[in-house]
């Protein structure tokens, strides 16, 4: 019975656990805890003892304090955000797969938008977002915008990829069998591709998360990117902090729903 | 029932240069006959199933399956590839039900038939299973039963045995000439083993390249059913001598094939 990694992708380079259930949950989720309380503990301690200002580096015990003293407005400004983030990875999966499906199907499209995305993906997506906010206004549409695009082109890309990582002779297969080109992307193509498909919409949702909040450093009158621009303007760094720690967990957590979606409705290559 | 009328093919290679894959081959398999392509690497001889499988265009002349040109896949071949390429996120039985799917045929008819299939090819019990948990040997197995659930007269195999260990591959040699009794097929092999050719085959073409040609066909006259012990019969012997010969007459220091 082959061990199951059930955390994060990137806990899969960790060595191999030792024998036994217990030592597994061990290696895999009370170290990295112990490691996290650890840190905390020592950044208090080290505050403390240094007399760091709290304007340079706050303890986590005041984080936490400047998090419940705003515990009002907090709520309001990770909803903006989060919807932000979700509307953009949602415009990236609807916009990027069908433009993976129609690269691969077509040779046309494949010589002519594709290296047109390449191009102007290197384009720094951060100095568009002024400019978005100039095209479009005010509101949450730019941010959901400048989200949407640095998302969708991981998921193009691997998408294209694993709708073309078809072996070869499986294609033959279902050529000599005289299958229709919907039968070949619905009946091979497309579970092939899922596990791109999932590691291309991992680094998406994680990627949404940083449009959303740099649409906000633009321009925005709430959100987390917006408190964080606010906060630290008026030297309210534990407020800044705060925001910070709420957008690294929103981002755990978007990554760990893609995954669990991916292991509940795709179960067959979870195991591999 | 296969017939290959003065086929040639010729490939374009990028720098426009032509390369010909094969000349002028002439072949006729007849029904239910065990024919094996045998030849080094380079003699067209998978180029040459392909075009009789019709997923390759032939550049001259032309070839027959019950007396119809085959100008595109046929229902009526099934293929055997030398990786099993089965659908990993499907169990066997869904694998082997795949080109009934692809058809438009009545699944719940053809499941009795995919059943009766995934025993004889002694996987029963492992219906359910999916590919990542079987071995090399049982994949290819399944890829046997998937070849022949839409019931062809015509079995194509390229190599589909050159994957697998030296040990899996001859216990799988004996275990298809068991199922091409039970269910008898036209069946044009293609593989590198000298052996392999000799136990399966009622005829071997033998193949020289650049460009393919056949340079003899040789009727092998050894009593079936063949089994490993077939095997140590000197006629067995003579023949792959024969063959031996054939491919590597002229070259004196060449190794001995296996």
């Amino acid at each position: 019975m082959p061990t199951r990694s059930e955390s994060l992708s990137s806990a899969d380079v960790s060595t191999p656990a030792p024998p036994g259930k217990g030592s597994v949950l061990g290696a895999e989720y009370l170290m990295p805890a112990a490691a996290l309380v650890c840190m905390l503990v020592i950044w208090e301690a080290a505050v403390r003892l240094f007399r760091v200002p709290t304007f340079v580096l706050p303890a986590p015990s005041q984080i936490v304090g400047a998090a419940w003293e705003h515990r009002v407005h907090l709520p309001g400004h990770t909803w903006a955000t989060l919807w932000e983030t979700l509307a953009g990875f949602g415009l990236s999966i609807a916009v990027g797969v069908p433009l993976a499906v129609a690269i691969v199907a077509s040779r046309f499209l494949r010589n002519t938008i594709y290296p047109l995305l390449v191009i102007t993906q290197s384009v720094p997506k951060v100095a568009i977002a002024p400019l978005i906010v100039i095209f479009m206004g005010v509101g949450e549409m730019p941010k959901i915008v400048v989200a949407f695009l640095v998302a969708f082109f991981p998921i193009v890309v691997d998408t294209a990829t694993g709708l073309a990582a078809v072996p070869p002779e499986l294609l033959d297969l279902s050529r000599s069998l005289k299958a229709s080109r919907l039968q070949e992307f619905v009946k091979i193509r497309f579970p092939t591709a899922v596990p791109f498909i999932f590691s291309g919409l991992k680094v998406a949702v994680a990627l949404s998360v940083v449009g959303a909040v740099v649409g906000e450093f633009v321009q925005a009158d709430k959100g987390l990117g917006y408190l964080i621009v606010v906060s630290t303007s008026f030297w309210k760094t534990p407020l800044a902090f705060a925001a910070m720690g709420i957008l690294s967990l929103m981002g755990i957590v978007l990554f760990g729903l893609v995954a669990l979606v991916e292991r509940l409705a795709f179960p067959w290559h979870a195991a591999e | 029932m296969i017939r290959i009328d003065g086929v040639s093919k010729v490939y374009v290679t990028r720098a426009r240069e032509t390369v010909a894959a094969l000349e002028r081959i002439n072949l006729e398999v007849g029904e239910n006959e065990f024919v094996v392509l045998v030849g080094p690497s380079g003699c067209g001889k998978s180029t040459l199933l392909k075009m009789v499988s019709g997923l390759l265009p032939v550049t001259a002349g032309r070839i027959e399956v019950h007396g119809m040109l085959v100008d595109g896949p046929r229902e009526d071949v099934g293929i055997v590839f030398q990786a099993p390429v089965l659908l990993n996120w499907r169990d066997v039985l869904a694998n082997v039900l795949f080109p009934i799917e692809i058809l438009h045929r009545d699944r719940q008819r053809y499941r009795p038939l995919a059943l009766d299939l995934i025993r004889l090819v002694g996987l029963a019990g492992f219906e359910n299973k999916h590919p990542r948990e079987l071995s090399g040997g049982m994949q290819q197995r399944v890829a046997i039963c998937r070849a022949l659930i839409h019931d062809p007269t015509v079995l194509l195999m390229d190599e589909p045995f050159g994957a697998l260990d030296a040990l899996t591959r001859e216990e799988m040699s004996v275990e298809l000439l068991r199922i091409w009794e039970h269910r008898r097929k036209t069946i044009l092999f293609v593989t590198h083993s000298i052996s392999e050719a000799v136990l399966l085959a009622d005829r071997v073409v033998v193949m020289s390249p650049r460009p393919g040609r056949i340079a003899r066909i040789v009727e092998i006259r050894l009593p079936r059913p063949r089994s490993m012990a077939t095997e140590s019969m000197p006629e067995y012997r003579q023949h792959a001598d024969e063959i031996r010969e054939l491919i590597f007459g002229g070259r004196q220091h060449a190794s001995p094939a296996r």
